[in-house]
């Protein structure tokens, strides 16, 4: 029982550590219409970024300067905003595809970085010498996941009202207008290029926070955390659950990810050994036949962008109006 | 004469090797609907995206209300008051009719990342009073009952007087209007037609981009020709009907058709 319980938390932990990034995403996508391609680019820095300001001092690479938890977490994110500023600047000019192909370029290119750039973060082996927050005080233990859980869900509210926040007020018109049609927007007097940068950075910093979280929580970060296929994933969580609604969002990772998690216990439980083998691209297939499936059946996910209409907060589906991207 | 609201010297557009708009000079006079005429490809809608800063001149100069805008960007124009339509019209499909409206003006608290967070209140209030002036605008352009409708579900011509609603919000003082008319049902027409009148007698100005004659002819003074990018007549809707070059670059080419 206790063995069920724990694995729930577990679960639960990197679900809700997940939903982070996912609404990060739909920032930029569901929301200003940002196609990023390179979302693990900006969790990883997160991640690494954590890491490396809150561990103890390594010899053979950049780090450890043993900060204080909150102020190497905010410094992860810091991190993944900066290299979003960054990538943001050079980009600026990109839509869709071409952003989404440069995004990706960037994400490859973070992930090799950190696989050969020994002296960086460690190289293939991985970033070592990071000690969870109090784990003197909690131990290794249940009470401890369950503790760090509660944290990251807090987390995760936060960012919730946050966002729901921003999306509602005329910010979140703005941005709307920006994903609808730049030139108009231009021709309203909005500045596409500066809030476009903005989002684009505001949903990286989610991102990176998200990124921060996951290194905290195995205590390590490598290579193998940053590839393209986690890009996919969250990509699939924020279709699934249906891009510009931030319940959604949530909803569509613990979906996935409950998803992901059972076929890969399913095939390895269940298949033939010889399938087995491929449990791995087995699953890769099937993600990428949920995004297809998705994206040709019901591309509004399945909670559906909502239309604002007034102050009044009534709300009506898009889709009741018959309106298509 | 009064003072030119808008002065164009010498405009040059090239794309390429091809010449869009060709030495263009025009003074618009403030007050006046003045009307911009020309067979298609003329050069009117690029003289109109270099006039709102879409596109930079080639070469030339623009000034409005007094104040060199050459080069200067949409939003940076559409600031300093003037506002545009689309020919074909560019509503945020995915948006409600009442919230394209409640985007267009200026200086919005909540349109910065602090306003939702730390001026909520001051914020909460200007979006009342906005809201109130949007359904205001949206009733004189006849669309009030349509505010919670997606703006892409509208027809057509609903799309034309929304983005004549979308620009009056920012109270511009001189509005272009890329083929207001087209497309729209006769009484729609007829109704952007009364709208622009009522706005014109209260001290706006307009330039009109326009192929249906009678529009033109009734409602617009001056009128200005292009042809092959230059300007090709400037005076009154009477004069253009018996001008002998404008018959020959514009009706007669029409008569081709």
């Amino acid at each position: 029982m206790i063995g069920l319980l724990s694995y729930l938390v577990f679960f639960a932990t990197v679900a809700a550590i997940l939903s982070i990034a996912v609404l990060g995403l739909n920032l930029q996508w569901g929301n200003t219409g940002l196609f990023n391609g390179g979302v693990v680019a900006f969790f990883g820095a997160g991640g690494y970024g954590t890491l490396i300001l809150g561990g103890t001092p390594q010899a053979d690479h950049l780090g450890g300067f043993a900060l204080p938890y909150l102020i190497a977490l905010s410094g992860g994110m810091a991190i993944a905003g900066l290299l979003a500023w960054g990538v943001g600047i050079l980009t600026l000019r990109l839509r869709h595809d071409y952003l989404a192909i440069a995004t990706f370029g960037v994400a490859v290119a973070f992930e090799n970085l950190m696989r050969n750039a020994e002296g960086l973060a460690g190289g293939a082996k991985g970033l070592r010498g990071f000690e969870r927050p109090l784990r003197q005080a909690l131990g290794d233990g249940f009470t401890y996941n369950l503790l760090f859980l509660i944290f990251v869900l807090g987390l995760l509210i936060a960012t919730y009202i946050f966002l729901e926040r921003l999306i509602r007020s005329p910010y979140g018109r703005l941005l709307r207008a920006i994903r609808e049609d730049e030139t108009a927007a231009m021709s309203l007097g909005k500045n596409p290029a500066r809030i476009r940068l903005a989002a684009f950075i505001a949903g990286s910093v989610i991102m990176g926070l998200a990124g921060g979280l996951y290194a905290t929580f195995y205590a390590f970060i490598s290579p193998q955390d940053v590839l393209p296929i986690l890009t996919f994933q969250i990509w699939a969580m924020l279709i699934v659950g249906g891009a510009g609604n931030n319940k959604g969002a949530v909803m569509g990772t613990f979906l996935i990810w409950g998803a992901w998690t059972a076929s890969g216990w399913g095939l390895s439980r269940f298949a033939p050994l010889e399938v087995q083998l491929y449990t791995g691209s087995l699953q890769f297939i099937l993600i990428g036949v949920v995004i297809v499936g998705m994206l040709l059946w019901r591309p509004q996910g399945l909670f559906e962008e909502k239309l604002v209409v007034s102050q009044s907060g009534r709300a009506k589906h898009l889709k009741q109006q018959g309106v298509r991207e | 004469m009064v003072e030119p609201i808008l002065s164009v010297s010498n405009i040059t557009r090239d794309f390429g090797t091809f010449r869009a708009v060709d030495g263009v000079s025009l003074d618009i006079s403030g007050g006046s609907i003045t009307g911009l005429i020309g067979p298609n490809g003329a050069g009117k809608t690029t003289l109109f995206n270099v006039l709102t800063g879409m596109l930079p001149p080639s070469s030339g100069s623009i000034s409005f209300r007094g104040k060199d805008v050459t080069c200067m960007s949409p939003d940076r124009l559409f600031e300093l008051g003037l506002g545009r339509t689309f020919q074909i019209p560019r509503p945020f499909s995915r948006m409600s009719v009442l919230e394209n409206v409640m985007l267009a003006p200026l200086a919005q608290i909540g349109e910065r990342l602090s306003g939702p967070f730390l001026r909520s209140r001051e914020m909460r209030n200007q979006e009342q009073a906005i809201h109130a002036r949007a359904m205001e605008v949206l009733k004189f352009v006849t669309l009030d009952a349509l505010a919670d409708q997606a703006a892409g579900q509208i027809s057509g011509g609903q799309k034309k007087l929304l983005e004549l609603a979308r620009v009056l919000m920012a109270d511009p003082q001189l509005i272009l209007l890329d083929e207001p008319a087209a497309g729209v049902n006769p009484s729609l027409t007829r109704v952007l037609i009364e709208k622009i009148e009522e706005l014109n007698d209260a001290g706006k100005t307009f330039l009109i981009i326009e192929h249906d004659m009678d529009f033109v002819m009734k409602h617009c003074d001056p009128v200005i020709a292009l042809a092959e990018g230059k300007v090709v007549f400037q005076g009154t809707a009477q004069e253009a009907q018996v001008n002998p070059i404008l018959l020959d670059a514009y009706l007669g080419a029409q008569a081709d058709v």
